[in-house]
């Protein structure tokens, strides 16, 4: 196989089981056998299954929680600055800051920027648009990863990579097939 | 069927025994990749012709101005805000279902929620149409709606309710879209995995954002939906809040009530229910989807449809109290007017589509049979419409002065524009239901042991 003299070529081993059980316990594994570069792919979310590759990552709720507060500023402030300094109108002598009314505009940009950054950090995090990816590159994932296939990617620019030994590794661990991932 | 205490997945009972993985991605997706049923093909004909009416009777308003619906003194408000609170309050049951029920850990809101979803973001779409358009000059209605910098320095009044409303509407269909949009992108590299025609593979691919479905991803993407139905549940409770203000800050007898944010948050929810019940039963037999839309769907669906029923017809009840009780005699006379006066015909329908024939939902044959449940929702979509016409027109043309008294009577062409954007919607709902799955494929495939890990506690 001509991947195998031109590393540089090679984005990781693929290895595909056939379900969850067997995905996670295989993650578990590889996570125990010192590999850190190492990824899972699942038609459906599986739970504890990125956990259990030592991933917990919570950006998202703070990027949530900065929309809010963005939100919540910015749509106090337009009201403030509209009603109170560029254009104060006087009816019936009532406040200019009358803030009880200005609490649902503001209310609603807080959901508004919330959400959108929620939604966009958690697409920017994943890295997403993505137009290219090298698991694409494997005929079984291409056809069945998105149905019924689920898939563990070893990359091989994890230090503990070696072709042979964490073929024999991923071998060792019963799936249904295992293949050499394209750059 | 198994036993809730014995269920070794959460919500597998909400889908009928015998489902993988495969099966279940060929079933919902095959309504796309297969031959569209006659019937599609009928239903498109209908809303399409319909929807001509719309884009007519819009040309005309904008050419003739809004002279030519019936509103006029004292009825300044007619079809056009009664039409708007109507669809936007269909649209609620969507973000109920998406939202609130995820956050209640409903395992059955699973099959439903993106059609209803879907249901949402068209409704909020026609209900755009009446406030844009009643305008008479749409293309204006950018800075009398909407707060930004102009050459004649002005903003809009951020007290007034209106203006309220233009807000909690703009945010909930951006959300609503936003949310969907998420809650499409696994499914849509599904479609792009099992498109044949390159083009289509490249257009699914495009909006599947290149989906791998890794783990990491499926980590912050769980997150990223949960904070947006978190997001999403307070808002959908604001908006229909925030259209019932357009009355409630008011002084109009009828109107000026504290009773109404909750009254209309639960009529809307009421409301879509019934439409997402309209549109399901028979998508649900056309396209055979009876594994997924089971009898506890329906079943539990028409529960809700009565308990909000319930909630709104005690509002009705709380509406002839307070007409007494308040002993202002202009709100004595408001009720009176409504039971007796000229629009008394409107009323007592109202009653009897909203108040009477829901009670049918208290028997299970009827909760479970869709026949007599599809013509119970009928009535409960026709009655959620007298509501608003009721609510709007018996206020406002006989309030505190008998000098300025009026009738109300709606033109040929706020008929039309009103049919005419239920062609805008049935359109948007037959092209959906053509090129986007219409339920949720990933989370159909969690309800079943394969996307459990064995010894996983971690359930939702």
């Amino acid at each position: 196989m001509a991947e195998i003299d031109q590393p540089a070529a090679l984005y990781g081993l693929m290895a595909e089981f056939t379900d969850a059980t067997d995905l996670t316990r295989a993650a578990t594994t590889v996570y125990a056998d010192g590999y850190r570069q190492i990824d899972a792919f699942t038609p459906a979310p599986v739970h504890g299954l990125a956990e259990a590759m030592g991933y917990d990552d919570r950006r998202v709720q703070k990027f949530t929680f900065a929309g809010g507060l963005l939100g919540m500023i910015g749509g106090f402030g337009l009201c403030y600055w509209t009603m109170v300094i560029d254009y104060p109108l006087n009816i019936g002598g009532r406040p200019l800051n009358s803030w009880p009314a200005f609490i649902i505009p503001t209310f609603e940009t807080t959901i508004l920027l919330a959400a959108l950054l929620t939604a966009g950090s958690m697409l920017v995090l994943n890295g997403l648009p993505q137009l290219y990816h090298p698991v694409f590159n494997v005929g079984a994932f291409r056809a069945t990863a998105s149905s019924t296939g689920f898939f563990l990617c070893i990359e091989s620019t994890d230090p503990k990579f070696d072709l042979a030994r964490t073929r024999a590794l991923l071998e060792g661990l019963h799936p249904k097939a295992i293949s050499e991932v394209d750059a | 069927m198994l036993d809730h205490a014995k269920e070794s997945v959460p919500g597998a009972r909400f889908l009928a025994p015998g489902h993988n993985f495969g099966s279940i991605t060929d079933k919902i997706s095959g309504i796309i990749t297969g031959r569209a049923p006659f019937s599609w093909f009928i239903g498109f004909l209908i809303g399409f012709s319909i929807l001509q009416l719309l884009l007519v009777s819009l040309t005309y308003l904008v050419f003739k101005g809004t002279g030519i619906w019936g509103v006029n003194n004292p009825v300044g408000w007619g079809f056009a805000i009664i039409n708007f609170v109507w669809w936007i309050g269909i649209g609620h049951a969507g973000t109920l279902i998406s939202a609130i029920l995820l956050l209640f850990r409903q395992q059955w809101r699973t099959s439903i929620n993106r059609a209803a979803e879907a249901m949402t973001v068209f409704a909020v779409g026609c209900a755009a149409v009446f406030p844009i358009f009643h305008t008479g000059r749409p293309w204006l209605a950018a800075y009398w709606l909407l707060p930004y910098p102009n050459t004649m320095a002005l903003w809009p009044n951020f007290r007034s309710p209106l203006i309220w409303d233009v807000f909690a509407v703009s945010t909930y269909a951006t959300v609503s879209i936003v949310f969907w949009y998420i809650g499409l992108i696994p499914d849509l590299a599904t479609m792009r995995d099992r498109a044949k025609s390159p083009v289509v593979r490249r257009l699914y691919g495009l909006f599947s954002l290149g989906w791998r479905g890794s783990a990491v991803h499926w980590q912050r993407y769980e997150t990223a939906s949960l904070l947006l139905a978190g997001l999403s549940t307070p808002l959908v409770l604001s908006v229909h809040t925030v259209v019932s203000f357009d009355f409630a800050v008011s002084v109009i007898p009828g109107w000026h009530a504290t009773i109404f944010p909750p009254y209309f948050v639960a009529g809307a929810v009421y409301a879509g229910f019934a439409m997402v019940l309209t549109l399901l039963i028979p998508m649900r037999a056309i396209y055979g989807l009876h594994d997924f839309i089971t009898e506890r769907h329906i079943n539990n669906m028409a529960k809700v449809t009565l308990v909000t029923g319930l909630i709104v017809f005690y509002g009705y009840c709380m509406e002839a109290f307070f007409g007494w009780y308040s002993a202002n005699e202009f709100e004595a006379y408001m009720i009176l007017n409504r039971m007796q006066g000229p629009y008394a015909p409107y009323y007592w329908a109202l009653i009897f589509c909203n108040g009477v024939v829901p009670q049918l939902l208290w028997s299970r044959t009827v909760r479970t049979s869709v026949l007599p449940l599809f013509a119970v929702c009928m009535a409960v979509n026709v009655g959620m419409w007298l509501e608003r016409f009721v609510i709007v027109v018996t206020s406002l043309h006989r309030d505190y002065l008998p000098g300025s008294w009026g009738m109300y009577y709606p033109t040929v062409w706020d008929w039309s524009t009103f049919i005419g954007t239920m062609g805008l919607f049935l359109t948007l709902f037959y092209l959906f239901i053509r090129v986007l799955p219409l339920i949720s494929i990933f989370e159909i495939r969690a309800l079943t042991p394969a996307a459990h890990a064995k010894g996983d506690t971690h359930h939702g």
